[in-house]
């Protein structure tokens, strides 16, 4: 009376899979080379990272901090990367960062054109609205089953969930930061004869810039966050770190990998937010 | 100079869904508010015809809503006319496609806003290269044009600043140069000036008439100040309810007045302001020459009734004036006219505002003498006629 009556099924599993199975059958090729080009970038990405020496991180750090904000900051970020080498969490830290740069870097190549596209098409909009609320409201953890599916387990699937994840604020603000150019503005460049092209690249894109960064901070902020998760589909780094911690109740190792990831993204922060700063105009 | 420049054919403009169902009843004159009434239909310009010269400053006045705007933004199609012809250079330029649009837009015509348009994220001088880079003119020839302009409106030094940083009448200044730097033939100006506190206002209408003076530009100019249209304005049309009312230069328009509305915005204009030395002076009646005797001086100014009189030579030139006082005593001493001449009186060409006479006026005792360019005595003002506008 009280249970799910049990001959009422409905195997909806079962038929994803068999779609899942009938996309790799059938585009395989493509999944491959996305997968292949993914990796390719990351790998990269990371071997640049650690060859990187520790110390010259440290001193961009420093140079960085001192650039956008100031002295305290970079003092502060400084000695808060060491501490995170003295815990010998170094080459999880710079793993972490090279999943975070690739899925910032191609949620950006793929962001913007579509924030653009969003902001010059209404059709375009009218589809990507409820796409970009839809993606947003979903918890994280949603995102690594489908990039499981399509790309098995390790650090393609992880930066994929990632870019998932993070990409909607850059699309988002892209197109607010466009569709809110000032109407004078856009009237005065078409007065003087502007292409399309033009209007877009010497106008409408420099005033969108400072909308723009705050898309990119609030776009690394997030991949960040996901990087920890997608440790439990493959990305290596200070997530795994935390993973492996919970699983054998860990308490040491667990704190010291968590403070690295708050490290990180206090710094990935402060930093990005200072570069937006830099981009606002006065009226 | 009498080459027609722009010729506007029965222009209008109607906004709402499909403005050409409405536009028989337009032509047929209903009137704007009817057919907002029938038709929900906003009607911006009404069936208007004109002609601007070349290189006359034509403004079009009429009061908020009138229709200025959108008339203006059709002449470069902003915005696109429902039904007419616009012609400009005998071209149809609403026939134009995008890329023919984009030359004249490029070549022909430039725009100054209301609200200056700046570019926020550009400086003062990348602002003003902005119509040039468009143009893919080279960068080091457009810097060196932008110098030039901007130290010709008076910004120079202010190169590098961003527009934020200037005051209202300097980022004019910037829309200004920045429209210049076309080279345009046309220059389209939309209320330029409206939004800048009076005096620097009137700086600028001085200005703009000193470069009109040495460009030779078309210039059509939008406003709703009746006195700023009279004092730049070659020619102007008066628009009411987007329709153009009357056109015709400012003296035409204040003599006669073509109907009750022209006059009672005539009647709300600062006559001084329009109003020029030369069509208030009176001819000089009671005048003598330089080689008379003193005698014949106290006479004409008992005959006149007035205590001072002006004195030309043979050839009407102004010598001085001479008052009834000097003219007693000297009478006594046994000196001539030339030896009591004053210079203390004030002298303009006929051309000069009325406006500008008050302050004169005010602090002379004399009657303002209208002289030609080599000093010919052409008529004189009497201070009352000046100072009664000010009241
Ligand atoms: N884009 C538009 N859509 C609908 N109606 C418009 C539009 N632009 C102007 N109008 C209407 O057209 C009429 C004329 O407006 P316009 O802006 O040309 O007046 P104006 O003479 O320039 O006034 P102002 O001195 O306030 O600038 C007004 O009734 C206005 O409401
Ligand atoms: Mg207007």
């Amino acid at each position: 009376m009280f249970d799910f009556p049990s001959f009422i099924t409905f195997d909806l599993g079962q038929y994803v899979e068999n779609l899942i199975m009938w996309l790799l059958d059938n585009f395989g090729d493509f999944f491959d080379a996305v997968s292949k080009g993914i990796l390719w970038f990351m790998v990269n990405v990371k071997a640049f990272l650690l060859w990187l020496p520790w110390w010259l991180v440290l001193v961009i750090v420093a140079v960085l901090a001192l650039r956008l904000r100031n002295v305290l900051s970079a003092v502060v970020f400084t000695l808060l990367l060491f501490l995170i080498g003295t815990f010998g969490l170094w080459d999880q830290m710079m793993q972490t960062l090279a999943v975070v740069l690739t899925a910032v870097i191609i949620s950006l190549v793929l962001g913007v054109p579509l924030g653009i596209l969003t902001a010059y098409n209404s059709r375009v909009e009218t589809i990507m609205k409820p796409v970009l609320d839809a993606m947003q409201t979903m918890p994280s953890f949603v995102y690594l089953i489908p990039a499981m599916m399509l790309f098995g387990l390790g650090m393609v699937p992880a930066v994929f969930a990632t870019i998932i994840y993070a990409i909607p604020p850059v699309i988002r603000l892209t197109d607010l930061g466009i569709s809110s150019v000032s109407k004078d503005m856009v009237e005065a460049a078409n007065s003087f004869g502007v292409s399309t092209w033009q209007l877009l690249t010497k106008v409408q894109l420099p005033q969108a810039l400072p909308t723009i960064m705050t898309g990119i901070n609030q776009t690394t902020m997030m991949a960040l966050a996901m990087v920890v998760i997608a440790s439990m589909i493959g990305a290596k780094g200070l997530g795994l770190e935390v993973l492996i911690s919970i699983n054998r109740i860990d308490i040491a190792r667990g704190f010291e990998s968590g403070i690295g990831v708050v490290i990180l993204a206090v710094i990935i922060d402060r930093l990005s937010q200072g570069i937006a700063n830099r981009y606002r105009y006065t009226e | 100079m009498d080459n027609i420049k722009v010729k506007v054919e029965n222009l209008s403009k109607i906004f709402g869904p499909n403005p050409e169902t409405i536009i028989e009843k337009v032509k047929s004159g209903i009137s704007k508010e009817k057919i907002l009434e029938e038709t929900g239909y906003t009607v911006g310009v009404a069936d208007v015809s004109f002609e601007v010269k070349e290189r006359e400053i034509f403004v079009i006045m009429g009061l908020s809503g009138s229709g200025k705007s959108t008339l203006i933004r059709c002449l470069n199609l902003l915005n696109l006319p429902t039904d007419g012809k616009i012609y400009v250079d005998n071209e149809d330029i609403a026939k134009f496609n995008k890329e023919k649009l984009r030359q004249y837009r490029q070549n022909k015509a430039a725009m100054v806003f209301q609200h200056f348009g700046l570019m926020t994220h550009k400086s003062v001088i990348g602002n003003v290269v902005f119509g040039l880079e468009v143009k893919g003119v080279s960068q080091e020839q457009s810097y060196n044009k932008a110098k030039k302009i901007l130290s010709s409106v008076g910004l120079e030094g202010w190169e590098n600043k961003m527009p934020g940083e200037l005051s209202g009448g300097m980022q004019q200044r910037v829309g200004l140069a920045r429209a210049l730097a076309n080279d345009p033939d046309i220059l389209l100006m939309d209320e330029p000036f409206s939004a800048l506190d009076p005096l620097i206002r009137r700086e600028m209408q001085s200005e703009l008439i000193e470069i009109e003076s040495k460009l030779k530009k078309t210039i059509i100019f939008i406003t709703h100040d009746i006195n700023e249209a009279f004092q730049l304005g070659d020619r102007v049309a008066v628009m009411k309810d987007g329709k153009i009312v009357q056109v015709g230069t400012p003296e035409e328009i204040i003599s006669s007045p073509a109907n009750e509305y022209i006059e009672n915005f005539v009647k709300d204009m600062d006559r001084s302001k329009v109003m020029q030395a030369g069509s208030i002076m009176f001819e000089p009646k009671a005048l003598i020459t330089i080689d008379q005797g003193l005698k014949e001086a106290v006479d004409v100014m008992k005959e006149n009734g007035i205590s001072s009189v002006f004195v030309v030579d043979n050839k009407q030139m102004l010598q001085g004036i001479v008052t009834i006082d000097d003219t007693i005593r000297a009478l006594k001493e046994n000196k001539s006219v030339e030896d009591i001449l004053r210079h203390d009186y004030h002298a303009t060409p006929p051309d000069t505002y009325v406006d500008d006479l008050i302050p004169k006026a005010i602090e002379n005792k004399f009657p303002i003498a209208v002289i030609s360019e080599n000093n010919k005595l052409l008529g004189l003002i009497v201070r009352v006629s000046v100072l009664a506008g000010l009241v």
